[in-house]
């Protein structure tokens, strides 16, 4: 995109990952140069932040209120991250039994404990009877405000 | 060393990825229109649905068997091809992507053993993305095919397939069918049926001038390919397209000028979209108009024709204008058409083109109102700014089993369930 092509200005900004980069002191032509030309830094990117592997990174959201008690709520939207390898008390999304579901795992030599964190529900255990799969990992949670 | 890397039935995984109640279960794709079948999981094959067989054809057994059926998501299988593709490049040092579930890459200077590497890739793969792939790794663009393909063949090979040693490979040459050698296909498929000559060790046997004379120099690179020394280049960059085409069968048959018309006014639209997305101009365009075979108790019409620009274009507008006028010349009323199609040819890069002293055109103007009705498209959504000529009443596919885009539609994400 040519900035001289630029004239129409009704564009939604394209924030998709694209950080312009700040050229130190380019408004300055004489005078005083500013103080803060030395420590210049990159905006901030939430993508860069949230997402660290983007080819294995998915957007899904959440229904139901199992997890509320590790933050999670119905409607939220959750960051999995595919590549990462499963450990002890992460919280996964799972395939039980031909759907996907959110929980936290506890990993045990006769099978996987799924964890909810709302004292209305008990735990699953997902053993050698069960269709389970582990299907990638939860890495943060985005709640919206209305 | 070469190696390609391979998605299993892609599409199908593609959908199964969001739908674990379909794991181990028969899924099909189908092409646009729902017309015919164009993915299968194993399960599907192994029910005996073939490759490109019409709906219709199988309708009976996908009932009866329950089978899933999908219609075609390419919003969905284009974002997990990029990540497929963009996994694998974090993995090898070069890549060359040959198709949306395929790429070649190149393993010069990387350390043996090649298999375990291989292996690595195609577990990375599968963990990071949830895609099936096959890797085969071999002297050869054309023999690393034949790898993949064994790979995907023998689960034991644990996804790829390293065929380097000379006697490994004659012997995979002994049974191999010569139909499935990339660059023979259907094209040669039959003569060398009539010839009795049905693997791929039988065609290289053949001498080197008969292969020449009677397939010219790409035969004789296959032939070459297939006894180790290469021939087809690695291609980073892929090349331009040499044609662009945009067709489609129709639900039912249209018997106005006026609907084909704003059809094939689309479908020129779409061409131009793409060409100048490859960043090219194009010289002519081709439209046509069929009637529908399968009904062989209706009048039958199968007409083309070519249009010539003045000047190498990428406009909508003229390509637009060049289309209609070409439908003009071919459509005659009293027949029912079922499928119509736009192709451009004798495409040339932008920057090949040499201005004209005497072009009615401004073409700079052109190209700036181009880039901004692509730029608004792009970040609108598609089709928001048309040419009036598609009408208003965009075409619309049969899509009766359309899947979700779980990936690109923030309204269409995947539900997991916290209860």
């Amino acid at each position: 995109m040519k900035k001289e092509n630029d004239k129409l200005t009704f564009y939604r900004p394209d924030i998709a990952t694209r950080q312009e980069i700040p050229v130190a002191g380019s408004d300055v032509k004489a005078g005083f140069p500013s103080p803060a030309d030395d420590f210049l830094d990159l905006p901030l990117d939430l993508n860069r932040e949230l997402v660290r592997n983007p080819a294995s990174t998915f957007f899904v959201r959440v229904a139901g209120d199992s997890m509320t008690g590790d933050g999670i709520g119905n409607g939220d939207l959750l960051i999995v991250d595919k590549s990462i390898d499963p450990h002890d008390g992460c919280i996964a999304i799972c395939c039980l039994d031909g759907e996907f579901t959110v929980k936290r795992l506890k990993l045990e030599s006769d099978g996987v404990w799924l964890l909810p964190s709302n004292p209305a529900y008990k735990p699953i255990h997902a053993g050698r009877n069960n269709d389970f799969r582990i299907w990638g990992v939860v890495r943060h949670v985005i709640k919206s405000f209305k | 060393m070469y190696g390609l890397c391979d998605c299993n039935n892609f599409f199908a995984s593609c959908e199964r990825l969001f739908r674990p109640d379909l794991e181990g279960r028969p899924v099909v794709v189908l092409s646009n229109n729902d017309g015919c079948i164009i993915a299968r999981s194993n399960e599907a094959k192994a029910l005996g649905i073939g490759m490109g067989q019409p709906l219709y054809q199988v309708q009976q057994l996908i009932e009866q068997r329950r089978v899933t059926l999908f219609s075609a998501n390419f919003a969905l299988y284009g974002d997990i091809s990029r990540r497929v593709m963009a996994t694998l490049r974090s993995l090898v040092p070069n890549t060359e992507v040959y198709s949306i579930d395929e790429a070649f890459f190149d393993l010069h200077g990387i350390e043996e053993p090649l298999d375990d590497y291989g292996r690595q890739i195609s577990r990375t793969i599968r963990r990071n993305t949830g895609i099936p792939v096959s890797i085969g790794i071999a002297p050869t663009k054309t023999l690393a095919k034949i790898a993949s393909k064994l790979a995907k063949q023998y689960p034991k090979l644990e996804g790829c397939c390293y065929m380097h040693r000379p006697q490994d490979i004659e012997k995979v040459l002994t049974t191999f069918p010569l139909r499935d050698v990339w660059g023979i296909g259907r094209r040669y498929g039959k003569l060398f049926d009539g010839m009795g000559i049905r693997t791929a060790r039988q065609f290289v046997q053949l001498p080197q001038e008969w292969v020449h004379a009677r397939m010219g120099i790409t035969g004789l690179r296959t032939w070459n390919e297939l006894q180790g020394l290469e021939c087809i280049a690695f291609e980073q960059m892929p090349p331009h397209k040499q044609q662009i085409t945009v067709s489609r069968s129709f639900p039912k048959e249209i018997h106005t000028h006026e609907e084909l018309d704003h059809i094939i006014a689309e479908f020129a639209a779409m061409c131009a979209e793409k060409l100048r997305a490859q960043h090219s101009v194009c010289r002519e365009v081709i439209a046509y108009i069929y009637t529908n075979r399968h009904r062989e108790d209706q009048p039958q019409r199968y007409e083309s024709g070519l249009a010539t620009l003045a000047e190498p274009s990428g406009s909508t507008i003229e390509i637009v204008k060049q289309a209609r006028s070409v439908l003009q010349q071919i459509y005659r009323s009293g027949f029912g058409y079922k499928k119509a199609g736009v192709t451009l040819s004798e495409i040339l890069p932008t920057s090949h083109v040499q201005g004209s002293l005497f072009d009615p055109v401004d073409r700079q103007k052109q190209q700036r109102l181009m880039e901004t009705m692509d730029k608004v498209n792009r970040t609108y959504g598609k089709g928001k700014v048309i040419i009036a000529a598609q009408g208003t009443q965009p075409f619309r596919m049969n899509r009766e089993h359309l899947s979700p885009r779980y990936t690109t539609d923030w309204n269409e994400l995947p539900v997991v369930k916290a209860d």
